[in-house]
């Protein structure tokens, strides 16, 4: 075996140093904001997750790289060759068969963490996004189809089913703090479910390319308790209006089974 | 005069182009006449009358260059003009101008007129940077602003990536198996003079009225069905830049397969070979998928049908589907001849036979197989069928395996070896381990669903995208021209300054790519022209990196050009390789050779005394009986 002419024990005492120190200043930054939904802590967990798998996988590339370059150099006039090694198969199954478990790994946990999200809560409320050139707009189904444009209110700790209308081009729902992001396709209605854990004033922003206005298309996002949004949506003096009913009933739903819409509170 | 307009070349191909769009405009005059319509049209997606002729003058200009006589003539039963390869070899520049059946001149040809689509897209590059260097909008638009960075992505990808891949591939590839040319040498030359239409077409999109395609390089519909003019000239370009390629692939396909010198069986191919091999069946069976797929966002703005129009039948996720189904395998068509490159580097550069060969091999056959199966991770969120997801992302996740391979691979092969990074080629190789394994690890972060949901359309993607395609594909890029510059100009480059292009390359690319995952982390979306101020730093940052990565491109183009008019002769071998394209003359003799080589052992047989890979006509050099086989160990 060649591999016992090299100073395995150093080297995996680097790999072990720098994926530690990679990891650790990694975790230590709070990358993707404030988590103010159920989603975004478990979201953020699976990234550190895969932070740390991804530091050492980054290690041992760069630790394995400098140590070459340190102990192979060829010595200047040297043009010799390198000893004739062509492989060697266990280390060739080692480096398919570990990187499959690690990857399985990530999809088993991002499956979990996929169902956790988006389990439907039977209490939730039901909210209709419309969204436009370049503009957002609101229904509350519950509250008989009040509308707001430009600013959406929901109740905390509760979930929250959106369910998403395009009059035009495909747009994206995106608030950062909630981790959730869903495109709202012409023709069809799409659904995204998050419930919202921290009052206060988000931003919602169009993630997916809709014309010039794309990046001014933003709408505030108004988080408060259940009593204050009851409030508001009693005080809300529009209804959604005649064709973008019409538009969303003629809409097809991708995912109707485990989605079915609750008419009334 | 007659005769200037009759022989094949650029009169003619003007001649013709004029020709051919006259004919195109007619043909819809007559039509709609006879349809009772007014003879133009001009509402914003439709102006039959500007877009038949954008399919017919650039068919004009092939036909008038010559691409097409001797199929013409052979066709219509007149005497073929003798094709002995008697047009084969450049002698002046001026023969980089014509239809030239030669491989080493398409090669030539394919390699500068990409390059220079990768200098305009890099200027691009800096507009769209200098927009963002703050927030708000300063120096363009939001409407130009979009059409910069669709036209940016257009150019760098279809008409730089994968063409310069293929024009390498096309200089070294039928050398290295040790064939006299590519199978089809016409069919080489027709698929060379459609990339640079296809470059001219994206181009010329600014002219239109509304301005150039702005519906990114996506095109998604319904944004694309309803745009301006200028999505027009993307749907008919890519229809070029497509042929092209597929030609191509076909072209190397039947090359590889049949071509191969004798006793070079698939075991004993370099592994450009087998990268080149995957990436025509990535492309034969691939790209059809978006010339169709554009076909139909054109159809569905010029002659309203409504394959991707809602509420009349039509179903706009399929046109991601489809478009996707090319486009996923198309980042493998953008990095498997890359990989090929660093295999050749990293092997020679370090005096060491390739690190488990077979299982290279194998990977990248992989690696196509698994291509087909991840589209849609490109779409978690984009309201399709939510079952699909997960099947989806564990195809993803599987697929980091053989490109896993592939970089443990590179790395084994640097061990016990003689590693040389006196050649700016392996210095890109090596960084290019490096560089790449940071792209894939974000890549099997996103290929996680849950993560893809909060970074999907940020700047995490355009950091993920630019570290595999310029610190992935764009160092393999360099480190392939820098390998064979050489071999293919006769001429020695400056390696002074091919250190100072290595250095600012691999600083700016990490200086300008890894910040943008931070602000897309954190809330910046892509493809805006205005941020929230709190990003701005950050920004400011980004923008500065990216102009001294523009800027050093600059020193690489001094290099290249100076060296090869002036730089010292270049010796057959410099780098001590082993396969066939360093065993013949730089630049190679216009045959290639006199006589078809002998191969008599594995294209990595270093450390092992008087071991060859291929024996040159009239050597008569014995073979050892010791090592016949690559493998073993």
């Amino acid at each position: 075996m060649f591999t016992n002419r090299l100073p395995i024990a150093k080297m995996a005492g680097a790999v072990v140093a720098l994926a530690a120190i990679i990891a650790a200043v990694m975790l230590s930054i709070n990358w993707n904001g404030a988590e103010d939904s159920t989603a975004a802590p478990k979201i953020d967990n699976l990234m550190n997750i895969m932070i740390v798998l991804s530091s050492i996988v980054f290690a041992i590339v760069v630790v394995a790289l400098a140590y070459a370059l340190i102990a192979f150099r060829a010595k200047p006039g040297d043009e010799s060759d390198g000893e004739p090694i062509h492989g060697n198969t266990r280390l060739e199954i080692a480096w398919t068969v570990i990187p499959t478990i690690i990857v399985l790994f990530a999809g088993g946990w991002s499956w979990k963490v996929l169902d956790e999200i988006e389990e439907q809560n039977p209490k939730h409320l039901t909210v209709d996004v419309f969204s436009q050139q370049y503009a957002w707009s609101f229904g509350y189904p519950g509250k008989g189809y009040a509308w707001s444009q430009g600013v959406l209110h929901v109740p905390v700790n509760r979930q929250i089913v959106f369910k998403m209308h395009s009059q035009d081009v495909i747009h994206s729902f995106w608030v950062p703090q909630w981790r959730i992001k869903k495109d709202n396709v012409p023709g069809i209605t799409t659904t995204a479910i998050v419930t919202p854990t921290k009052t206060g004033t988000f931003q919602l922003i169009c993630t997916e390319l809709c014309g010039f206005g794309h990046a001014s298309m933003r709408a505030k996002v108004i988080v408060q308790s259940q009593s204050a949004f009851d409030k508001w949506v009693e005080g809300l003096k529009e209804k959604v209006p005649t064709d973008m009913m019409v538009s969303v009933k003629e809409d097809t739903e991708t995912n109707p089974e485990p989605l079915e819409r609750v008419e009334a509170e | 005069m007659v005769a200037t307009f009759t022989r094949p070349g650029w009169y003619r191909a003007a001649l013709c182009t004029v020709l051919a769009a006259a004919f195109g405009v007619g043909i819809v005059v007559v039509l709609r006449a006879i349809s009772g319509l007014p003879a133009f049209q001009s509402e914003q997606t439709g102006y039959p009358q500007v877009v038949v002729p954008l399919i017919t003058a650039p068919l004009g200009f092939l036909l008038g260059i010559g691409c097409f006589d001797y199929w013409l003539r052979w066709g219509f039963g007149l005497p073929t003009i003798p094709d002995d390869h008697s047009s084969h070899g450049a002698y002046s520049w001026k023969d980089y101008f014509k239809v030239n059946t030669d491989h080493k001149v398409i090669g030539v040809q394919y390699v500068v007129t990409s390059f220079i689509f990768f200098l305009i897209g890099g200027l691009m590059a800096m507009l769209i940077r200098a927009e963002l260097a703050q927030p708000g909008t300063q120096i363009v638009g939001a409407a130009t602003f979009n059409s910069l960075f669709s036209t940016h992505a257009v150019l760098m990808i279809f008409v730089f990536i994968i063409p310069m891949f293929a024009g390498m591939a096309n200089y070294v590839l039928p050398l290295m198996i040790g064939a006299p040319d590519m199978a089809f040498p016409r069919l080489n030359a027709l698929s060379y003079w459609m990339l640079p239409l296809a470059g001219i077409l994206f181009l010329a999109s600014f002219l239109a009225p509304g301005g150039a395609f702005d519906a990114g390089w996506t095109g998604y519909a319904p944004l694309s069905t309803g745009a301006p003019l200028g999505q027009s000239f993307f749907n008919i370009g890519v229809q070029f830049a497509g042929f092209s390629s597929i030609f191509t692939a076909l072209n190397f396909l039947v090359t590889i397969i049949t071509m191969r010198a004798p006793g070079m069986t698939f075991w004993r191919m370099p592994l450009l070979v087998w990268a080149n091999l995957s990436t025509s069946l990535l492309v034969v069976a691939a790209t059809p998928f978006i010339s169709g797929a554009q076909f139909m966002v054109l159809l569905d703005r010029v002659l309203h049908t409504n394959f991707f129009q809602f509420g009349a039948g039509g179903d706009v996720i399929s046109y991601q589907h489809i478009f996707w189904f090319y486009s996923h395998p198309a980042v493998y068509i953008m990095i498997l001849p890359g990989f090929g490159i660093i295999s050749e580097v990293i092997s020679v550069h370090s005096r060491k036979p390739i690190f488990g060969y077979r299982l290279m091999a194998l990977a990248l056959i992989g690696i196509v197989v698994l291509s087909y199966s991840v589209w849609a991770h490109h779409m978690f969120v984009a309201g399709m069928f939510s079952w699909l997801r997960v099947p989806m992302m564990l195809t993803t996740l599987l697929i980091a395996v053989p490109t896993g391979i592939k970089i443990f691979s590179w790395l084994g092969t640097l061990y016990f070896g003689k590693i040389h990074t006196k050649s700016t080629a392996m210095l890109f190789a090596l960084a290019m381990i490096v560089t790449f394994t940071v792209g894939g690890i974000s890549g099997v972060m996103l290929g996680m669903v849950p993560f893809d949901i909060h970074v999907s359309d940020t700047y995490f993607i355009v950091a993920h995208i630019h570290f595999v395609l310029f610190g992935g594909s764009v160092f393999t890029i360099f480190a392939g021209l820098y390998h064979w510059f050489p071999k293919m100009t006769g001429r020695m480059y400056d390696e002074k300054l091919g250190r100072v292009h290595f250095w600012g390359t691999l600083i700016g690319t990490w200086g300008t790519f890894i910040p943008m995952h931070w602000v897309g982390m954190d809330g910046m979306p892509r493809r805006v022209a205005d941020y929230a101020s709190q990003f701005g730093n950050w920004n400011l940052l980004i923008s500065c990196f990216a102009f001294m990565l523009g800027a050093v491109q600059l020193i690489f183009v001094y290099n290249m050009i100076m060296s090869w008019r002036f730089g010292p002769k270049a010796p057959a071998n410099p780098w001590g390789g082993k396969s066939i394209e360093w065993l013949v003359s730089s630049p190679p003799p216009v045959f290639n050779f006199d006589e078809i080589p002998r191969v008599v052992g594995g294209p990595y047989e270093y450390g092992i005394p008087g071991a060859r890979h291929a024996i040159m006509p009239g050597e008569g050099a014995e073979v050892p009986a010791t090592r016949q086989t690559m493998v073993g160990s």
